[in-house]
């Protein structure tokens, strides 16, 4: 008796309820009591292929700003010096290899002095390192979140890259006031700029997904991480100009993204010539890392809360 | 009514065993390519598996709100986190119709540093919400939590119960219409569980379907219509609360509201005396796991004397869920009080009368004890009997008609009188 009345209620709406569910729905998603969204998900099992459902990213796209903006907020939040760090940073570095490279070792960087040289390297290679290095421990220092509600794991990293994209901005107002003590000319090269970064986003979020997703199998890659990132800026021309490498060793940079996008960065930056062709393949390794990656991280995204 | 859930042969396979349950290091992985490169291209590589789930299937109407039972590991949660897409069953298909919002745990995506404001949007937005609809939502979120006052402060430094709050009222805003919740009402203080109680039938009302999660069978009696019981990632029993509860007390519990020791060697006991059976029981006669909170129940022991000559007093002592022992009782009015027992089979039986004990589950120690010449336990079995003790919304039990959680382990039905006694405005004088 009891049963069937409360039934009956469930299935129709009562009066009380509609003026507050209709005035709340929002165009697009029906919210109110009578007429149930028809959106309709299938959870297909394990078996089923790899696919990115860019619409469902598109969808969550809010979800990446918010991440996004947590990771920025919760590292400068409680720390001394709060963004003063970004800075730091760089500078510090620049110090010390002025010191190595430009007192006790001469090394020749052409027309430019060599701490605006270094530095240019270095801002895009701090942002490159660290993002990569974030995105790789993210899913584990999210696995609360992981292991409880759905959303798209890549956002994950990739909000981790994008909390970079800010340190980025920050280091790069004072490679700007280092190029302005320097008096660097302003070239139309200059424009070129967001496109090296843009480069370096995505061959960081490339790395950093890869990474990520092998991370959460394989937990002693995070070791390994930071000996690999440190030979991997060895082996770019980030404190040392591309010119000083022996002819035999050239291929090296040619096949390293990293080589090509922070030459170009630095042309851009103070007018020399591209070299067009190592952009190229610099930029089609990059989309070629870039959707290795994606598809990596898309084939174990599912095992994730399973194992993190 | 339609289906808002539809699981179609859902199996869900866990690897386990070795070192690491789930990962594995590096180094591992290079080794063993190294010894046996070939070892993990064959199938059953030395992990065992588990299957949480296995050939479940099921089908949710939109509206209704179904309690999922079952004892730890019966693979409640694993459904759960395939339902909310945290992870993919290894065989099988699930079909939903609308929007799904799921409660595995309170606080979500809670940053601590991050203050009570930030984490409704960040929150939010985890949990599936524009960042407009947040926005539009957001005073109610906050009056619902009751945290006005906090509501800048990193959440850090709340309360627990704060924490809780906040949380929920975040979650409680999402509208989904399908809502799955675990355990998430065992927290928070009672004025707040009532609340969310509230809320969660408002949402029903709505038409929207719940699923609730939950080990307080005194919870899911009283709010779900059907019940669905799950064991070794099946389902077993499926069907209307009480009967479905009953099941699972009487047969996936260990101990259920009736034992019997078939083996006199194995009952408990000793030389003098030995228990043959033990059982919670209706004033029918019947063997009664689920007791209605109205009604008297009794507690029947049989055992067998088997020495003559000692005088033997049986003894039961309650136990509730937080394991707070509510009371012991032992005979004291039978005839056979400080009297020698001859040889024979005896039952005694407890009467524990109507509106008297809370709604929960119940275990009863019991034990056979002389005190003549000396004090001697003869037998004592732990978790003897299991029951359950339901209240009813019907409303003449001590809830009356009130549906939310209520304190305290005893509840007897009381008398209350409310007169007038002077009109309003007048000064009352005792």
């Amino acid at each position: 008796m009891d049963l069937e009345t409360n039934k009956a209620t469930s299935r129709t709406v009562p009066p009380t309820s509609l003026p507050q569910a209709v005035p709340r729905s929002e165009p697009g998603v029906t919210e109110s009591a009578v007429v149930i969204s028809q959106r309709r998900t299938r959870i297909k099992s394990e078996a089923a292929g790899v696919e990115i459902n860019f619409g469902e990213l598109w969808q969550y796209r809010e979800l990446l700003y918010f991440l996004t903006l947590r990771d920025i907020k919760v590292r400068y939040k409680q720390t001394l010096m709060g963004v003063a760090w970004v800075i730091i940073q760089p500078v510090l570095t620049v110090l010390i290899f002025t010191l190595v490279f430009n007192r006790f070792v001469r090394l020749d960087t052409g027309s430019l002095p060599y701490p605006l040289f270094a530095l240019s390297g270095l801002v895009l290679w701090f942002f490159f390192a660290n993002a990569v290095t974030n995105s790789t421990n993210s899913l584990l220092s999210n696995s609360n979140l992981v292991t409880k509600v759905y959303f798209p794991r890549l956002f994950i990293p990739a909000a981790s890259i994008g909390a970079g994209l800010v340190d980025l901005g920050v280091a790069f107002l004072l490679l700007i006031a280092l190029g302005v003590y320097y008096g660097v000319a302003v070239t139309v090269n200059l424009a070129l700029v967001p496109l090296f970064i843009l480069m370096m986003t995505l061959l960081a979020l490339g790395v950093g997904l890869l990474s990520a997703a092998f991370t959460v199998k394989y937990r002693d890659l995070r070791h390994a991480l930071p000996f690999i990132i440190q030979l991997w800026m060895f082996a770019s021309p980030v404190i040392y100009p591309a010119s000083v490498v022996p002819q035999k060793w050239k291929w090296l940079l040619l096949i390293n993204p990293v080589a090509g996008i922070v030459e170009g960065f630095r042309a851009s930056l103070t007018g020399r010539p591209f070299d067009w062709l190592h952009l190229a393949v610099s930029a089609a390794i990059t989309f070629t890392i870039l959707v290795i990656s994606l598809y990596v991280f898309r084939r174990f995204e599912h095992t994730f809360a399973d194992v993190v | 009514m339609y289906a808002a859930i539809k699981i179609d042969n859902v199996s869900k396979r866990y690897r386990i065993g070795g070192l690491h349950p789930g990962f594995m290091t590096f180094r591992e992985m290079i080794g063993g390519v190294v010894t046996s490169p070939f070892r993990n291209l064959k199938s059953g590589n030395g992990h065992q598996t588990l299957w949480a789930l296995s050939n479940v299937n099921l089908e949710i109407g939109q509206g209704e709100l179904v309690g999922i039972i079952g004892p730890n590991g019966a693979g409640k949660s694993t459904l759960l986190k395939i339902l909310s897409r945290v992870t993919k069953p290894t065989t099988g298909e699930v079909e939903l119709l609308g929007r799904i919002g799921s409660l595995l745990e309170v606080g979500t995506g809670f940053h601590p540093d991050l203050t009570g404001r930030e984490n409704i949007f960040l929150s939010g937005a985890i949990l599936g919400m524009r960042r407009a609809e947040i926005e539009r939502k957001f005073d109610e979120i906050v009056a619902f939590s009751e945290l006005e006052k906090f509501i800048e402060t990193s959440v850090k430094w709340y309360s627990s119960g704060m924490y809780v709050r906040l949380a929920f009222s975040v979650a409680a805003h999402l509208e989904p219409e399908i809502l799955m919740m675990d355990e998430v009402l065992a927290v928070g203080d009672a004025a707040f569980q009532q609340k969310c109680l509230d809320k969660m039938h408002d949402i029903r009302q709505q038409g929207r379907t719940i699923l609730f999660v939950s080990h307080d069978m005194a919870a899911i009696t009283r709010l779900c219509k059907r019940v669905v019981l799950f064991e070794n990632g099946k389902v077993i029993c499926d069907g209307g609360p009480r009967e479905v509860v009953q099941h699972y007390l009487s047969s996936s519990l260990k101990t259920g509201a009736a034992r019997e020791w078939t083996n006199q060697l194995e009952a408990p006991g000793d030389q003098v005396v030995r228990l043959r059976r033990v059982r919670v029981r209706d004033e029918a006669g019947e063997t009664a796991p689920v007791i209605d909170i109205r009604k008297p129940f009794g507690i029947e022991l049989a055992y067998e004397v088997l020495q003559e000559g000692h005088a033997l007093v049986p003894v039961i002592e309650f136990y509730n869920e937080e394991g707070t022992e509510l009371f012991s009782t032992h005979d004291t009015n039978t005839e056979w009080r400080r009297k020698a027992r001859p040889r024979a089979v005896y039952t005694s039986t407890v009467w524990i009368p109507g509106n008297l004990l809370a709604e929960g589950s119940l275990v009863g120690h019991v034990s056979i004890m002389s005190h003549f010449p000396a004090t001697v336990l003869h037998a004592y079995e732990r978790n003897a009997v299991a029951f359950q003790i339901v209240d009813s919304p019907a409303g003449d039990s001590a809830r009356g008609d009130y549906i939310g959680p209520m304190p305290g382990v005893i509840r007897p039905l009381l008398n209350w009188s409310t007169d007038i006694v002077a009109t309003s405005g007048t000064n009352y004088k005792g």
